[in-house]
């Protein structure tokens, strides 16, 4: 009976974090192209329903009812597999992504997070690791030197910044001492980690950019070079599901930065939850507004910056960080 | 046969015929999604054992980083699937032999050793232990693999050197 009662428990939080997800994913695209629209001084989608508010449903109506096309060419069933790929890793992120401290409901404690891994901090970086193949298989197996190009572009970049992604985050679990995502919310309970690892947060909240591929990195996808990008040959839901990946991948991102810099759900008088969702639409919102405000690097600038700026500052805030560590004690 | 124990047997299954797969596919991004396949299910193997940590750095490294670095390889280069040939005696000789002496082994192991009969049960170890086992146990030997890697660095760092240095007029590609 037990069992079943926290079987049921999980399959209602996996339900109601896919849909938040989904929901706020279709909103976040509507805010975007709003909040864009208006930093370049237009009035940006505003025709279906109330400001615009019908917008998202009139794409997915548009996308789903649009014909799947597969290129005569391409390598069926990767060019199938890969917007999967992509959008799936990105929501499996948010398993391990706790929204909230425990509550109890009829004398049962239920806490707010689908499961909390004692490598949890890990698990984030496999699956971020394993959406490179969404983009390179998709881009490879379209067979167009367009999506080709995207996605060697894509692989690159990716693993170039994934590492400074992974070394900005080794002083955060020196000071929480845990890989798990809810010891390390917990280890800010006086203080959020952004005041004593400001190094860090920048280095995160760059590579960051750079793995969702996000303006001013968005070369894998740059329009006026390659059509594009990785994406290209795609259309209809499929077309979608990579969309919907990017921006499942801004909350992921959001949610990341609010649990290992912002203190996760703390924040006075509003419930944890709502202070979550206030920490990931404030990041994602930063997000976009980098986007209006800064050009595409270049190639090399984009490498430079990975290799030679981003990864030597963040070794050295490590060592810093362990230096500071061993002289408090 | 316990639950983890079916468990086992369906990912031990699932890892073999990928790895097959892998090794006999002509087109070479086939092989490598294969290969993820396999590393995928051995880092389940990994949390089946209760070494979740071990798992998540297969995943990390293996199917996320040096697999992705095959792939793009194989993307730059377009190689075409290479057409049927025949190698020759002197190349599947040695390879026949030696892995012939492998089943053999295999088999010696499996049938003789008292220690294939027991069940494993699973354990937990958490990243804290498993960091404290390997640094007080076998520090000498991870000082050992670390300095390879940095011979391996500094002897890429020097290839890619020369190779800037006759290219002559390439003086922007530094990285």
């Amino acid at each position: 009976m037990d069992w079943m009662i926290g079987f049921a428990i999980l399959i209602v939080k996996l339900g109601v974090v896919l849909v938040g997800l989904l929901l706020l994913a279709a909103y976040l695209v509507l805010l975007e192209r709003k909040f864009l629209g208006r930093l370049q001084i237009r009035y940006g989608p505003n025709r279906a329903g109330k400001f615009g508010l019908l917008q998202p449903l009139a794409d997915t109506i548009k996308m789903l009812t649009k014909e799947d096309i597969v290129p005569e060419a391409a390598d069926r069933v990767l060019f199938l597999l890969a917007p999967a790929v992509v959008a799936a890793e990105a929501l499996l992120i948010f398993a391990v992504v706790p929204f909230g401290a425990s509550v109890t409901l009829l004398g049962k404690k239920i806490p707010l997070v689908i499961t909390d891994l004692n490598v949890g901090l890990l698990y984030v970086f496999a699956l971020a690791s394993l959406g490179v193949y969404g983009v390179a298989l998709g881009g490879w197996a379209s067979n167009s030197k367009y999506s080709l190009l995207g996605g060697i572009r894509g692989a690159a970049q990716m693993i170039s910044y994934e590492l400074s992604l992974g070394l900005s985050l080794v002083p955060i679990v020196m000071l929480a001492r845990s890989f798990s995502l809810l010891d390390i919310v917990r280890a800010q309970a006086h203080y959020p980690f952004i005041l004593v690892q400001p190094v860090s947060f920048m280095i995160f909240f760059i590579s960051a950019m750079a793995e969702t591929k996000r303006i001013p990195f968005d070369l894998p996808e740059a329009e006026n070079e390659l059509g594009a990008g990785y994406h290209t040959e795609y259309s209809g839901m499929r077309f979608g599901l990579f969309f919907l990946g990017e921006y499942v991948n801004l909350q992921v991102f959001g949610a990341l930065v609010a649990v290992f810099f912002l203190g996760g759900w703390r924040g006075p008088f509003l419930p944890p939850v709502v202070w979550f969702l206030i920490k990931i639409l404030v990041i994602s919102i930063l997000m976009i507004w980098v986007r209006g405000t800064l050009p595409r690097l270049r190639y090399d600038q984009l490498m430079h910056l990975g290799w030679k700026v981003l990864v030597p500052l963040a070794l050295l805030n490590i060592v810093a960080t362990g230096f500071v560590l061993l002289i408090i004690g | 046969m316990t639950v983890y124990g079916a468990v086992f047997y369906i990912l031990a299954g699932v890892i073999l015929i990928a790895t097959g797969l892998a090794i006999t596919r002509r087109n070479l991004v086939h092989s490598i999604v294969y290969l993820v396949i396999s590393f995928f299910g051995s880092a389940m193997l990994y949390y089946l054992f209760g070494a979740p940590l071990l798992a998540a750095l297969e995943i990390i490294i293996y199917a996320g980083a040096i697999m992705v670095l095959f792939l793009f390889i194989i993307m730059m280069l377009r190689v075409e699937p290479s057409a049927l040939r025949k190698p020759t005696l002197r190349q599947w000789l040695p390879a026949g032999v030696l892995g012939l002496i492998y089943v053999a082994v295999a088999i010696l192991v499996v049938t003789t050793d008292p220690g294939s009969q027991t069940i494993l049960e699973t354990a937990l170890a958490r990243p804290r232990v498993f960091g404290r086992f390997l640094f007080q146990r076998y520090w000498l030997s991870v000082e050992i693999v670390s300095f390879l890697l940095l011979i391996a660095l500094v002897g890429a760092l020097y290839l890619g050197k020369a190779f800037v240095k006759e290219g002559g007029d390439q003086k922007e590609d530094q990285s």
